[in-house]
């Protein structure tokens, strides 16, 4: 890491008077086995690396990126971001991060034991994976996937406005999708565990919730078009918070694209509703010390008892609305400038089991899984309509499986028709925590 | 890109541990891109990315590793690692004798990208800018961006393949928030091809920007969308993307091989209704999925997969295709050298039929006309798919009436394409970005003004 962030400075010494440069270099390790029917399908190994350049001169800002350390292509990297940096619109507003003097929360994101995980035992932890998934249930009938992936990344970011950080994190996952039905029927389901090394994994876990997700849509039928009441699967009310997100990312709000835009202090969602974006919380798959810009990661409480409290601001978006940024910068590694949005998004969770949540409602519909997020949720009409499957509640327990249908609301008609919010919490792969979550009046589409 | 010689050396090594098939990928990408928002040109970014991925084949096992080091050094130590991915114990040394082969264009490229003034690609944003905020007071907001890219690949292999491509793609994306009583809209429009700057002798960027401000203007006025089971008529280039989702995907031989299509085992049978005739074409001159040759060295076909409702064949990589005795319709793509080739679309057709398209929408008693989709998912083992509409109408008494809010439209694969009742005798294609096992590599898909006699919409409206 001290490499990266030597490198990073080298860079920075290259500067010219005037000039504000923020270097970030990026590089990872990835391994990823994929078996099918028994056999390794594919075993791949590799280590990419690169770095990013962003210039504000004279007001204006330009960005470019490589896929490569070497001293020529870094070199040519900071000239082209300088060049670009001229034809950008001058605006008083840009400018870098500065240290703002919270200390970092120590978070242990690293294992390096990864590092020294035999590739064999990966290979052997797929193909188990499989063959588990495959034996438990008779109903199965074939694996579609099985695959097991992990990365350690580090990172450095360094300044002319004084920034030094470096940042790094081991992750691996196992996933399986599983096929259930026979003749003309299919169904399927898919399973998968997150940790930061592989003996953390929990297989078992994912091959009885692949088993089980694909095995209980057997038999599915398309419903009939009602108003009801929805109970949102852990992950799909993590998907939903993610929408959530991009309308309180403060860039967002002032470019006029949020749903949230001029409503801080202003009721928003059910009194019993808080959310807060917290990567400091180890356990959130998005946790990290510092932010995109450099800064110590905070806690943020975005909507505190249904009332709007506040957004998530870089320190571009902070300077602009007159207030400090909270670490909220994000970006996509070193090919992208940074944004703002959110990282390890939780509601504050209830008390109720899932089975507690099915019996209060009695009648519904449990949301197993959604698709079209990207094409049916809009995050700034707020306008909600995606594919669902699952199974329909009644007398307070499932009942038969359900598909081929959607459930559609609006954003702002969901945060308002919230029965309740489940004690279930799961931190989840991506950028927020899952939970089961109680909606009422919900259109659902079918026949 | 790489000295042949050297190439030789690395397949030979990657040999080594008893492969019986190695692959050189290599890949010197450069991009530019300019973004403007909120009225101001925020950043231009320029972008490189080099390097190689090596694969190695034995039997059914694929190892593959990849490298930004483009030395000798660094592409046998990629090999090296492919190669003990896919060890067999056997081995030895197998010489392998490289062949150039060359391969058409399947257009012109006039004016490289990498030629034009930065300062041109700004102006087109704020010439975007200007052109969408007159079209109406109600337009709030305007986001513009622009990115071309020019991709020289090389592709090497054990078969003595020798063979590289230049691709060069152009791409301006414009998107409008209007707001009003009924709270915030967005219309968006984003032309690209597989072209330089010409694109924009073609593609005005005042004109595309008008058409996103238009479409956001229009969505003020949507109602909720309707709730439940309706004829659709779907504009021409619009609907594409159902095809690309309703049987694209499940005709890739990758997922059919793994059971996980139900276009398994139904090549010679009727799977559509006899309207449809559906190909799959990489040499369409300067659209957005098109290429001289595949990831692998293939050269893009025209593969005819669905003829008179009847499936003809599915997609095939080189893999796929090798194991079915068979060979590559070159469909193999990947998104960089990062990446292991998959069986991909490239440019997913419905051919144009007879009728008048405005005789469609006159024989449509109550629907919806769809003008714009915004992309789609699909399940290609259950056949259940989605795609929302961006810009949508109800359709009463054989005419089109007020705009509809997006929402989803859900549909079976293998029902849809027989419940197609009526095809236009007009064309058009549209451009988007096709993601499968997490890359993305650039399509299009077309398709003449056509109607699905039944679908479920999810509105909100009962």
């Amino acid at each position: 890491m001290t490499e990266l962030l030597e490198l990073a400075e080298r860079v920075l010494d290259r500067a010219r008077p005037g000039e504000q440069v923020e270097v970030f270099v990026g590089r990872s390790h990835h391994t990823e086995v994929k078996v099918f029917d028994g056999d390794i399908e594919s075993l791949s190994s590799a280590d990419t690396q690169g770095v990013g350049v962003r210039v504000i001169a004279g007001g204006r800002q330009g960005f470019a990126y490589a896929a490569s350390l070497d001293d020529d292509i870094v070199t040519e990297t900071l000239a082209e971001a300088r060049d670009n940096a001229t034809f950008g619109t001058i605006d008083e507003f840009l400018g870098l991060a500065s240290p703002d003097g919270v200390e970092p929360v120590d978070l242990d994101l690293y294992r390096e034991e990864l590092l020294s995980f035999p590739t064999d035992r990966k290979v052997e932890m797929t193909l188990e994976l499989e063959r588990a998934v495959r034996a438990a249930d008779p109903r199965i009938r074939g694996v579609e996937s099985a695959e097991y992936a992990d990365s350690v990344s580090e990172s450095a970011i360094a300044s002319t406005a004084g920034i030094r950080t470096t940042n790094r994190r081991s992750g691996c996952s196992i996933v399986a999708s599983a096929l259930a039905g026979e003749g003309t029927e299919t169904q399927t389901g898919s399973g998968y565990s997150v940790a930061r090394t592989p003996e953390d994994l929990d297989l078992a876990k994912a091959v009885k919730d692949a088993a089980e997700k694909s095995t209980r849509l057997l038999g599915a039928r398309k419903p009939s078009s009602r108003r009801l009441t929805v109970v949102l699967d852990p992950p799909v009310a993590a998907s939903f918070l993610g929408l959530l997100a991009s309308g309180l990312s403060a860039s967002s709000v002032i470019k006029g694209r949020s749903l949230f835009g001029g409503r801080e202090g202003e009721a928003v969602a059910v009194p019993f509703l808080t959310l807060v974006d917290d990567p400091t919380e180890p356990q959130a798959w998005g946790a990290g010390r510092y932010d995109a810009e450099g800064l110590a990661s905070r806690r943020n409480v975005l909507i505190e008892d249904g009332v709007l409290r506040g957004f998530l601001h870089n320190s571009y978006t902070g300077r602009r609305c007159g207030v400090a940024s909270n670490a909220s910068a994000v970006r996509g590694g070193y090919r992208s400038t940074p944004g703002c949005g959110s990282r390890a998004l939780t509601l504050t969770p209830g008390t109720a089991s899932q089975e507690q949540l099915l019996a209060d409602i009695g009648d519904g519909l449990l949301v197993q899984s959604v698709t079209g997020l990207h094409s049916g949720a809009n995050p700034i009409s707020g306008d909600f309509s995606v594919g669902a499957e699952g199974l329909m509640v009644r007398g307070g327990t499932t009942a038969e499986p359900i598909r081929e249908a959607t459930i559609a609301s609006t954003l702002q008609r969901m945060l308002l028709d919230l029965v309740a919010i489940g004690g279930d919490q799961e931190w989840l792969p991506g950028g927020a925590c899952g939970m089961s979550v109680v909606i009422g009046e919900v259109q659902l589409s079918g026949s | 890109m790489i000295d042949e010689a050297v190439v030789q050396r690395v397949l030979t090594a990657a040999l080594r541990t008893g492969g019986d098939f190695a692959e050189v990928f290599a890949e010197d990408r450069r991009s530019s891109s300019a973004r403007l928002d909120d009225g101001k040109i925020e950043e231009l970014t320029s972008g490189r990315d080099r390097g190689a991925g090596i694969r190695v084949v034995r039997g059914d096992t694929t190892g593959f590793a990849h490298t930004s080091d483009m030395s000798e050094e660094g592409l046998r130590a990629a090999a090296d690692a492919a190669g003990a991915a896919a060890r067999g114990g056997g081995g030895g040394v197998r010489e392998v004798a490289l062949t150039r082969r060359e391969h058409d264009q399947p257009h012109e490229v006039r004016v490289m990208p990498e030629d034009v003034a930065k300062s041109r690609k700004a102006e087109l944003l704020l010439k975007a800018d200007d052109a969408a905020r007159a079209a109406g007071g109600a337009i709030r907001q305007v986001g513009a961006s622009y990115a071309d890219s020019r991709r020289r690949i090389l592709v090497a292999n054990s078969d003595g393949l020798l063979t590289s491509d230049d691709q060069v793609r152009t791409r301006l994306m414009v998107s409008c928030v209007a707001s009003g009583d009924t709270g915030m809209q967005t219309g968006y429009e984003a032309p690209g091809r597989t072209v330089g700057f010409e694109l924009f002798d073609d593609f005005d960027p005042a004109d595309t920007a008008r058409e996103a401000a238009r479409r956001a203007l229009e969505m003020l006025k949507a109602r909720p969308a309707p709730s439940g089971t309706l004829p659709v008529v779907l504009k021409r280039g619009a609907g594409g993307v159902l095809f690309h989702e309703a049987c694209g995907h499940g005709l890739e031989a990758d997922l059919v091989g793994r059971d996980a299509s139900v276009f398994r085992d139904k090549v010679g049978t009727q799977v559509a209704s006899p309207l449809v005739n559906l190909v799959d074409d990489g040499t369409y001159a300067r659209e957005w999925g098109t290429y001289a040759i595949d990831d692998e060295g293939h050269p893009a076909q025209r593969n005819t997969l669905v003829e008179n409702g009847e499936l003809t064949d599915y997609m095939w990589d080189h893999l796929r295709a090798r194991k079915a005795g068979r060979s590559s319709s070159g469909n193999g793509r990947r998104q960089s050298y990062h990446h292991l080739p998959m069986v991909r679309m490239t440019n997913t057709y419905v051919l144009a039929g007879e009728e008048d398209p405005e005789e469609i929408i006159r024989q449509t008693p109550h629907g919806i006309y769809c003008v714009q989709l915004g992309g789609g998912q699909v399940n290609t083992a259950t056949g259940d798919f989605v795609f929302g509409i961006t810009e949508a109408y109800m359709i009463e008494n054989g005419e089109i009436t007020h705009p509809i809010r997006a929402a989803n439209l859900i549909g079976n694969g293998p029902e849809v394409l027989r419940a197609i009742d009526a095809v236009g005798n007009d064309f058009d294609t549209w451009t988007g970005t096709c993601g499968k096992d997490g890359q993305g590599v650039p399509v299009s898909s077309g398709q003449p003004t056509l109607r699905v006699a039944a679908m479920t919409v999810g509105g909100t409206a009962a």
